[in-house]
């Protein structure tokens, strides 16, 4: 057994430079109304390292660096930068450290340009007034070393993709000069090309010596950019100063579970051929946005729509549920068209969508967990007009069982969860709605990796129960593991259909970029 | 494991208890005692008497029914300026020569049914220009308040209309077990209102349409058509204010009910509602009416001039915003 709980003492006299910690968090408690986020955190990160903290959700990461960015106060614990303590009272302070932080859920405001955004403040001025043009101009160029020149620093950030919004939080972080820069969860949002852009940037920046704290639920990633990991587990670091590279991944989940979680995917059981049709997608177009989209999905099938951010995935999604208006085109669920433009329409029909975003398009924030569950069937569950409060808790604590949705209270607000969790709470939704159609879009943005395959194979068994399954996801791996037939989509079109068996990870790629080209 | 979260049962409703709806309330429920003890203290008999205190209900119980609609239309995330007007628009429309005519061969009820529709109406109107034109709800209701009144001078020819219509009367301004009808109207519409936002699926509507209108869509609730009804309600609440107006003064003019929705708005924010919508309370608002109710009684009764009292007010207002917000950011994070 290794010893990952050992405690470290402070590091000896006269040790290398290299190993003089930038930044050190000691013993962080931090306690909310009824929950305790952090119970005895420690954290330390070197010049120029790329340092990885890992946990299940809920484990306490976001609140640990927002402890950090000095949005939370903690309860107790201690903060040393650069060999001094510091005390981090407001986000002001924290930046003033030269600590910046990239918030695992965006946080841009979308009236504003991409320029006001990134300035955000900070606004360049000299004698009070705004520096625009050098706004500007420096917005452009920290876009272009994130790899988007084509984002117009003029342009209005409401009107961006969630990948588009990720970007500009980015530059806002890159434009402070930070000496430390926290990342929470920045891939979730993006797709393969663009998560090696962000690498790109990170190693620029640790060249210089910056120390990036990067967090995220794709080990992979991890693998390739990170040097050491820390890991949380229910509010405690359980293993510290972990090889990025080299720690064996049933190691690192054994430490964020405590238990021994198979990564895999379920196994397929192939669709019967007289499978009932049930989703029926004809010619579907979105002006402007995809066209000629057709395709069908079996009762017990699921369907993967593979590409780039910024393909229409979301949008395909989003049209045959009827949340925007087709241009053309039919969506018909079990032989029947559906009206265009009407969730409603959709809902009845029994088609059910877990959204991107889901702070602005999924959960209603300040309510309780369990009306966020029943939010689709609090009609249904009560009578006559009259809500049944007793019964939605039940259904929704069932769900919470079953999806191991944790803290497993209904009665707490969503926006205590943490972002994986609301993920859960989402999907839960519509299992208790129950689909004949189920849309899935990013199921598994932010979901840690012991959950992600119970995810799977929850997906997989309400399949198997009969229900039509599309799943988008940028994680390729994800579209060809979990789904039996894949759509390959690109600047809004499909340009290649196949069983996911006979595709892999480079076509896939491959394809993707020829349509780019193309 | 069992450090992480105390997600025992006991521990959330603990929690929820002190920094959720309750603890609010208890906070108003003091100032109230508070502004009675002030009244008591500075009026002695003429604060304290029986009389007075249903002077008081009296006072609070037209501007109590516009509230409660009010308090749906915050929680849905709108706004209704146009309350004032519309009231006075339907004791005008109520108390026309037609209309108490009519009253006096069918049955007095037609002035009170004739109240109703002119509010629903107008109500109804706001919901068709704000949920299906996507009019933003300051400005609709605005031009709504402004024509409603317009509309009033001409229907009455800037007349004060006398209402003779004896049925009418007696009911309006009857006691029942020694309290006037006036007051348990209010109490009537409060006590449905309570069900219909907390017990009912047109509440929860309410609550998530205000917390996340993009959400509740994507769920599958009718978003446009809830806002409908909602703004219909603040309506049907701005008619039946008007009916109670009209038997409390036993005229129409259209100058009834002017500014009353600057007074509303106040009293339903003080009482713990969001303005910007996904939560409210019918306690709360209620409790908001009344302080608002207390303290114009206290000053009348000291000799105090109405500019002192709207000083009095907008502090009230401010202070009352800055105590929730203490609350609110106790019980939501950090
Ligand atoms: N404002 C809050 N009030 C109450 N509890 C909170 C609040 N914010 C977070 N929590 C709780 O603190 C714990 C840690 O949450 P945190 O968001 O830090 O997890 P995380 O490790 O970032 O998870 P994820 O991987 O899902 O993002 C969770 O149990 C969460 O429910
Ligand atoms: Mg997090």
């Amino acid at each position: 057994m290794v010893d990952v709980d050992r405690d470290d003492a402070a590091p000896p006299e006269g040790a290398d430079a290299p190993d003089v910690p930038l930044l050190r968090m000691e013993g962080i408690v931090k306690h909310f109304p009824g929950a305790k986020a952090l119970d005895g955190v420690d954290l330390d990160v070197l010049p120029g390292e790329v340092h990885c903290l890992l946990g299940q959700n809920g484990a306490g990461k976001s609140t640990l660096i927002k402890v950090l960015a000095g949005a939370h106060q903690p309860t107790s614990g201690r903060i040393v930068l650069d060999g001094e303590e510091i005390a981090i009272p407001h986000p002001v302070a924290a930046l003033r450290h030269g600590v910046a932080t990239i918030y695992q859920e965006l946080d841009v405001v979308d009236g504003l340009t991409v320029a006001e955004n990134v300035f955000l403040g900070h606004e360049l001025d000299r004698g009070g007034f705004t520096q625009r043009r050098e706004a500007i101009r420096s917005t452009r160029e920290m876009l272009r070393r994130l790899g988007h020149p084509e984002i117009s620093p003029h342009r209005e950030v409401g009107r961006l993709s969630a990948a588009g919004k990720q970007i500009v939080s980015m530059a806002r972080a890159l434009s402070h000069d930070a000496r430390v820069i926290v990342m929470d969860e920045p891939s979730a949002v993006l797709d393969a090309g663009e998560v090696q852009n962000l690498f790109r940037v990170v190693r620029g920046l640790t060249a210089q010596g910056v120390a990036v704290v990067y967090i995220s639920h794709r080990l992979e990633e991890i693998r390739q950019i990170g040097d050491r990991i820390t890991v949380l587990k229910n509010g405690r670091t359980v293993g510290r100063d972990l090889p990025a590279a080299t720690t064996p991944t049933a190691e690192l989940i054994r430490l964020m579970t405590g238990r021994n979680v198979e990564y895999a995917f379920p196994t397929r059981p192939g669709v019967p051929e007289d499978a009932p049709v049930v989703l029926d997608v004809e010619d579907l177009a979105l002006a402007g946005t995809f066209e000629d989209v057709s395709f069908q999905v079996r009762a017990g099938e699921i369907v993967g729509l593979a590409g780039l951010v910024g393909a229409g995935r979301s949008e395909i999604l989003e049209t045959l549920y009827g949340a925007r208006r087709r241009t053309a085109g039919s969506v018909a669920v079990k032989g029947r068209r559906l009206r265009s433009g009407s969730v409603d329409a959709a809902v009845a029909a029994g088609i059910g969508l877990c959204p991107e975003e889901r702070k602005s398009q999924g959960l209603v924030l300040d309510e309780p967990v369990y009306r966020n569950i029943t939010l689709s069937t609090f009609a249904r569950i009560a009578r006559g007009g009259w809500l049944d409060e007793r019964a939605e808790r039940a259904a929704a604590r069932e769900q919470v069982a079953a999806l191991d949705l944790r803290p497993a209270g209904v009665d707490r607000a969503a926006r205590t969860l943490s972002g994986g969790n609301q993920q859960k709470a989402l999907l839960g939704r519509w299992l208790v709605h129950g689909c004949d159609v189920l849309l899935l879009d990013e199921p598994t943005r932010g979901v840690d990796v012991g959950a992600r395959s119970e995810l799977y194979a929850l997906v997989r068994r309400l399949a198997d129960a009969g229900t039509a399954v599309v799943v988008v996801s940028s994680e390729i791996p994800e579209v060809l593991g979990l789904a039996d037939h894949v759509l390959v989509v690109s600047e809004g079109r499909v340009v290649h259909r196949a069983p996911a068996q006979d595709i892999d990870e480079h076509r896939v790629l491959d394809l993707v970029m020829e349509g780019t080209v193309a | 494991m069992s450090t992480q979260v105390d997600a025992s049962p006991a521990a959330e409703s603990r929690s929820s208890w002190l920094s959720g709806p309750a603890g609010r309330t208890v906070g108003l429920v003091v100032a109230l005692v508070l502004l009675a003890v002030v009244g008591v203290i500075t009026g002695g008999e003429r604060f304290a008497s029986l009389d007075n205190v249903m002077t008081i209900l009296r006072l609070a119980s037209v501007t109590g029914v516009l509230a409660i609609g009010m308090t749906f239309v915050i929680t849905a995330g709108g706004i209704d300026l146009s309350v004032g007007s519309v009231l006075g628009l339907a004791t005008v429309w109520a108390s026309t020569l037609a209309t108490q005519t009519m009253a006096e061969d069918l049955h007095w009820t037609v002035m009170v049914l004739t109240g109703l529709a002119v509010g629903t109406a107008a109500g109804l109107i706001n919901g068709l220009i704000i949920a299906y034109g996507k009019v933003v709800a300051f400005i609709a209701t605005l031009a709504m308040m402004i024509a409603a009144r317009g509309l009033a001078e001409m229907i009455s020819g800037r007349q004060t209309q006398v209402v003779q219509v004896d049925g009418f009367l007696d009911f309006v301004r009857a006691d029942f077990i020694g309290v006037p009808v006036l007051v348990w109207m209010f109490v009537v519409v409060a006590v449905a209102g309570w069900f219909l936002f907390n017990r009912t699926t047109f509440g929860r509507r309410t609550v998530a349409v205000g917390g996340n209108a993009e959400a509740s869509r994507l769920a599958g609730i009718k978003v446009q058509r809830h806002l409908l009804y909602v703004y219909g309600l603040s309506g049907l609440t701005a008619g039946i204010a008007g009916v109670m107006m009209l038997g409390r003064t036993t005229a129409g003019t259209s100058t009834n009910g002017l500014y009353y929705e600057l007074e509303v708005i106040a009293a339903v924010v003080v009482g713990g509602t969001l303005l910007i919508g996904g939560r409210g309370t019918i306690v709360g608002t209620v409790i908001g009416v009344l302080i608002f109710a207390m303290l114009t009684n206290v000053f009348t009764i000291n000799n105090l001039s109405i500019s002192a009292q709207n000083v009095a007010k907008g502090v009230i207002i401010v202070v009352a915003v800055l105590i929730q917000q203490r609350f609110a950011a106790r019980s939501t994070s950090t």
